[in-house]
């Protein structure tokens, strides 16, 4: 292993731009004659829109234009789409209400679009929309997820009952059956409670459009520029993809939120025409809560059957999931495809029945949050295997170490064929981490100062590598998952590769540098990623889904890979020898059993002089590309021990320890996938013990402000103790499985597991806040006052 | 934020002018609750009158049987001082456990105090340890001075000079901070001085900052946490909110008074 090469925990090369200021974001894009857009949003979670009177705000000072709804429908702009089509039980389509990018005729939740003005300054467009009179007809509003279906209050009227599918995977009867023959069933309800993403940089958009070419551009905050292109181009209908560039520069952070095309982007981009200005909008923290894609929300009812020995026969789940009033774009993806298929989470399990319904509310809209459906499902399937276990009267680690699955590949009933894993080993070594031998002890000297230790497994499955396209096309993808790369090769040897990825903090331009610099014997300082514009990269599937290392590399793979094949060629000419002599080692092409090379740098000069070789024979240059479809998804494992402690008295729970081992298969940059690991744990504790977005009944977000939404902080962690297990992923060249996600989606059951330990009974929900374990525990101090 | 003008007087008497003359004036002290709430357009005073340059509102003296703070003192320089420390250590550590440390390096103990938010600290400090708070027109007890939720005795042209603390023979603050804001979700400040003893709680009071009789009755006997075993605050009159709701916060402010008795006995 080179010190920049695959392996190598290099420090992130965008890093010193980032913390000296010198990162360009999307707010810190201006346009010459740039003009700033204000949505007026609506204050109502539900309500007819009677009339919107503009006439004196359009008169305010600076105003250039002020739009709603029919402006959009008159210049026939599509609404915002829903990417992935489900199907119900009965093979019907799912019901979808429109979705205009400015509301048409009634506003759904509270920061809803009503109207956007354009005024020279910022805060000119703010006063004149305080001057928009609207008159809104207040209807009730459906803002519980479990009870949506059953209001009277429609949200859409193309959804009956708020119900947008019934959707189920899996084999019904035989999981029946498998009940009916159960000696044991665990049954639980679980909530999994609404998330507001906060990435800290929050969304913008400038539009701008050039008469003269007729073309727009698009600068956004986004996880996936191409993908914007398309829908904006092909289904929104802003103008063709030859006239439409998308540039997503420096993005901090997304988790998912930055997929998805919104309203905002939109109109920037159709206003710039309208106006002959550029426009900008950037989001303030409040319309971040109220309008970000949220994620999660989750109302399950599930069961598992298992036989005398324990041994695991079955598992029916039924989930209620709100998507929110309107379907954001892939919403509708991720409590079906994303979700049910992972219930099978690391064990052998023979049959699998879940059954899923999607409301409409009158609140923001849901979407994937950073896992998007596998933190869903491994919270159910690990709260469940351990509050089995605790009826069964078995060890938690010896109940999951008997049902693991051991085989590979392994079909599970829900679509999955896990292709490699060692789950075995993950919680070996995870339990050798935390010191299991020692916990009765620890527990015993908390338990002399008043405390209530505990602790609590996850042995967490997830897919990612998103996808083979045709698969995903089979169950309703409207795109393909791949990714593309192209190596651009320059005359003296230094080297562009531009990737259909996106990085919003991942590291990319480290880790993607890492992969070329090994592979081509290049300095890695010798190597540039370019990513984030539509005119420069051809096309792109983005960033999410930890899919960027095991697809986005891998067709970088493949681009190299015709680099040197084209390469040898190159070299054949200039050393005189057959093609077929030509290696390539440590950046030399050399001929077999002789002393004559030549180094990369020389190749690419001969490539470009094109003296050496006659230019009909051999194409000059050294320039490739490559698309990569993967066969299979990837199944990053392995296994997260929380340890607790709870204060009765405050009901504040302190993480004393942290044991992650995961197995990502091969890791590029270790530093980087253990940065990765520790994000996703502090996000994973903040959903079980901190975050939950909250609406009341009148649909209004009380948690809309960081006074009331509590973000994890460095003081609510300890340290992590991480370790890793690697089996290498079969089904891409470099063996590559994906550690994006792990984090978030292991660590909630591990927290609440832990907690549920500490206090002897499984009545918490997330967050466990401190008023909540404060009140179950004195559940548990009156039950050990009763023994 | 809505358009208004900015005043930079460079003594007290000079902002009084301003206050009196300006329309619709406010006065700027630290700025952490004003300017947020003016960003968010819920106010638009016509006028500010900011206090940092008033060299007469600064700095921190003992004088006598009193600790006197001026009112645009940061938190930052109380829990830093000498004086503050060596006089009234409680108080201290109240002031360096105040937010965050930019927060503590803009926020003044007169802003605090004049603008008497139900979840701040300083008011339990000034009303448990019996202080005064000096005006540019009069003097005030602190049992005068807090009347309410956000609202003080304050005229509409007064303004807070500094704030004069008897020094105490034992006192301890502790608080329980909400998970999210991290202001004090409940907050016992309890003082001794002589035979006397005041045990005040923010954060829980419908109404603000208040006294609890039967703790300081309690502590009367014996001052000790363990004085205070078994004795339950009511949940009657204890605000409620989506992170603590009354019962809890009651329960909390027991919790907390132990705390602050055990740190002001130096056994916490």
């Amino acid at each position: 292993m080179s010190a920049t090469g695959i392996g190598a925990p290099v420090r992130r090369k965008e890093d010193h731009r980032f913390i000296t200021g010198q990162g360009r974001y999307t707010d810190d894009i201006n346009r010459p004659g740039q003009a700033h857009a204000y949505f007026l949003r609506s204050p109502h979670a539900h309500a007819t829109l009677k009339k919107i009177d503009t006439m004196a705000a359009a008169a305010m000072p600076g105003v250039l234009g002020i739009f709603t709804g029919d402006d959009l429908a008159a210049d026939k702009v599509g609404g915002l789409i829903c990417g992935w089509m489900i199907h119900n039980k009965d093979g019907s389509p799912m019901r979808a209400g429109p979705h205009p990018a400015l509301a048409q005729g009634k506003v759904r939740y509270v920061g809803d679009h009503v109207a956007v003005v354009v005024a020279e300054t910022l805060a000119q467009a703010r006063d004149a929309a305080e001057a928009i009179v609207v008159d809104y007809g207040v209807l009730p509003a459906v803002v519980d997820t479990a009870t949506a279906a059953k209001a009277k209050t429609q949200v859409h009227a193309e959804a009956p009952d708020n119900t947008v599918f019934n959707w189920h995977l899996g084999d019904r009867a035989a999981t029946d059956a498998a009940f009916k023959a159960a000696k044991h069933v665990t049954k639980l309800d679980i909530v999994n409670n609404r998330l507001v993403p906060n990435p800290m940089e929050p969304r913008a958009a400038v539009g701008d459009y050039d008469q003269g070419e007729g073309a727009f551009t698009l600068y956004t905050t986004s996880q996936n520029p191409h993908v914007a292109r398309l829908v904006l181009s092909a289904f929104i209908g802003i103008a063709p993809e030859n006239k439409l560039r998308v540039i997503a520069p420096d993005v901090g952070g997304g988790f998912g939120s930055k997929i998805f095309i919104y309203a905002e982007e939109t109109v920037c981009v159709w206003v710039a025409k309208k106006v002959g200005r550029p426009v900008k909008w950037t989001s303030d923290r409040t319309e971040a809560f109220l309008s970000d894609a949220h994620g999660r929300d989750h109302v399950t009812h599930a069961e598992l059957a298992m036989d005398a020995d324990g041994k695991m026969l079955a598992m029916r789940v039924h989930t209620t999931a709100n998507l929110g009033a309107y379907l954001s774009t892939f919403s509708s993806s991720v409590p079906t495809y994303l979700y049910a298929p992972l219930l099978s989470g690391q064990y052998d399990i023979p049959a699998i029945y879940c059954e899923v319904d999607a409301v409409y509310t009158n609140t923001a809209p849901v979407d994937a949050y950073r896992g998007a459906g596998r933190p869903e499902a491994t919270f159910v399937v690990e709260r469940l295997v351990e509050v089995a276990a605790r009826q069964l009267g078995k060890d938690p680690a010896k109940f999951r170490t008997q049902n693991f699955i051991k085989k590979f590949p392994h079909q599970t009933p829900v679509i999955m064929m896990y292709d490699t894993g060692n789950y075995g080993a993950s919680l070996k070594k995870a339990m050798e981490i935390i010191d299991y031998k020692g916990f009765p002890k620890r527990r015993r000297d908390s338990a002399r100062s008043g405390k209530l230790r505990g602790i609590g497994f996850s042995a967490y499955i997830e897919a990612c590598g998103i996808a083979p396209s045709a698969a995903v096309g089979s169950l309703g993808a409207g795109v393909g998952l791949w990714e593309s790369a192209e190596v651009r090769v320059n005359p003296i040897g230094t080297i562009e590769v531009l990737t259909g990825s996106h990085s919003h903090g991942q590291g990319h331009e480290t880790t993607f540098a890492q992969l070329v610099s090994d592979r081509l014997g290049v300095p890695l300082e010798n190597v540039s990623i370019v990513h984030g514009d539509t005119d420069k990269v051809q096309m792109g599937m983005g960033t999410y889904g930890s899919r960027s290392g095991a697809v986005g590399m891998s067709a970088i793979f493949k681009a190299i890979d015709k680099v040197i094949a084209k390469g040898k060629k190159v070299a054949a000419y200039v050393l005189e020898a057959d093609e077929a002599d030509i290696d390539f080692k440590d950046g030399n092409f050399s001929v077999k059993g002789t002393d004559r090379t030549l180094d990369f740098g020389s190749c690419a000069l001969q490539a470009y002089v094109a003296h050496k070789f006659n230019g009909q024979d051999l194409e000059p240059g050294l320039k490739e590309g490559a698309f990569y479809d993967p066969t299979n998804f990837t199944f990053p494992a392995g296994v997260h021990i929380c340890e607790l402690e709870i204060d009765p008295d405050t009901g504040v729970t302190r993480i004393e320890r942290w044991a992650a081992v995961d197995d990502f298969g091969n890791v590029i940059n270790p530093m980087i996938v253990e940065g990765q690991v520790h994000g996703g744990i502090a996000q994973g504790v903040g959903q079980a013990l901190l975050e939950g977005a909250r609406y009341n009944a009148d649909g209004q977000l009380v948690t809309a402000s960081f006074m009331d939404y509590c973000m994890p902080r460095a003081d609510d962690l300890p340290s992590f103790e991480v370790g890793m297990t690697v089996t290498p992923c079969p089904s891409n060249p470099l063996g590559i499985k994906g550690c994006g996600e792990a984090g978030a989606i292991a660590s909630p059951p591990a927290v609440i597991n832990a907690i549920t330990d500490a206090l002897g009974h499984e009545d918490i929900a997330m967050p466990a806040t401190p008023q909540a374990v404060w009140r179950a525990a004195q559940k548990t101090l009156s039950r050990m006052a009763a023994e | 934020m809505y358009a208004f003008t900015y005043h930079r007087p460079a003594t007290a008497r000079q902002a009084a002018s301003l206050l009196a003359k300006k329309e619709d004036a406010k006065l700027l002290a630290g700025g952490h609750t004003l300017l947020p709430t003016m960003k968010q357009r819920l106010a638009s005073p016509g006028a500010l009158v900011d206090l940092s340059s008033c060299a007469d509102l600064k700095g921190i003296a003992r004088k006598g049987r009193n600790l006197v703070i001026g009112a645009m003192t940061t938190h930052a320089e109380v829990a830093a001082s000498p004086e503050v420390q060596e006089a009234i250590p409680a108080l201290a550590y109240l002031a360096s456990h105040i937010g965050d440390p930019h927060v503590r390096h803009r926020g003044t103990i007169g802003g605090s105090v004049a603008n008497n938010d139900p979840a701040a600290d300083y008011p339990a400090a000034l009303l448990a340890l019996g202080a005064t708070v000096v005006t540019n027109k009069r003097k005030l007890p602190a049992e005068e001075f807090f009347s309410g939720l956000y609202e003080t005795a304050l005229e509409e042209d007064e303004i807070i000079v500094k704030v004069s603390f008897p020094v105490a023979s034992k006192a301890g603050y502790a608080k329980f901070r909400n998970p999210a804001s991290r202001y004090a979700l409940v907050g016992v400040f309890v003082a001794k001085r002589g035979s006397e003893i005041a045990v005040a709680i923010i954060g829980a009071g419908e109404g603000g900052v208040f006294r609890w009789p039967e703790a300081e009755a309690a502590l009367k006997g014996r001052f000790a946490a363990k004085s205070l075993d078994g004795l339950k605050h009511t949940a009657k009159g204890i605000n409620g909110d989506i992170h603590a709701d009354a019962e809890y916060r009651a329960h909390l402010i027991g919790v907390m008074a132990k705390q602050a008795v055990a740190q002001a006995t130096g056994k916490a």
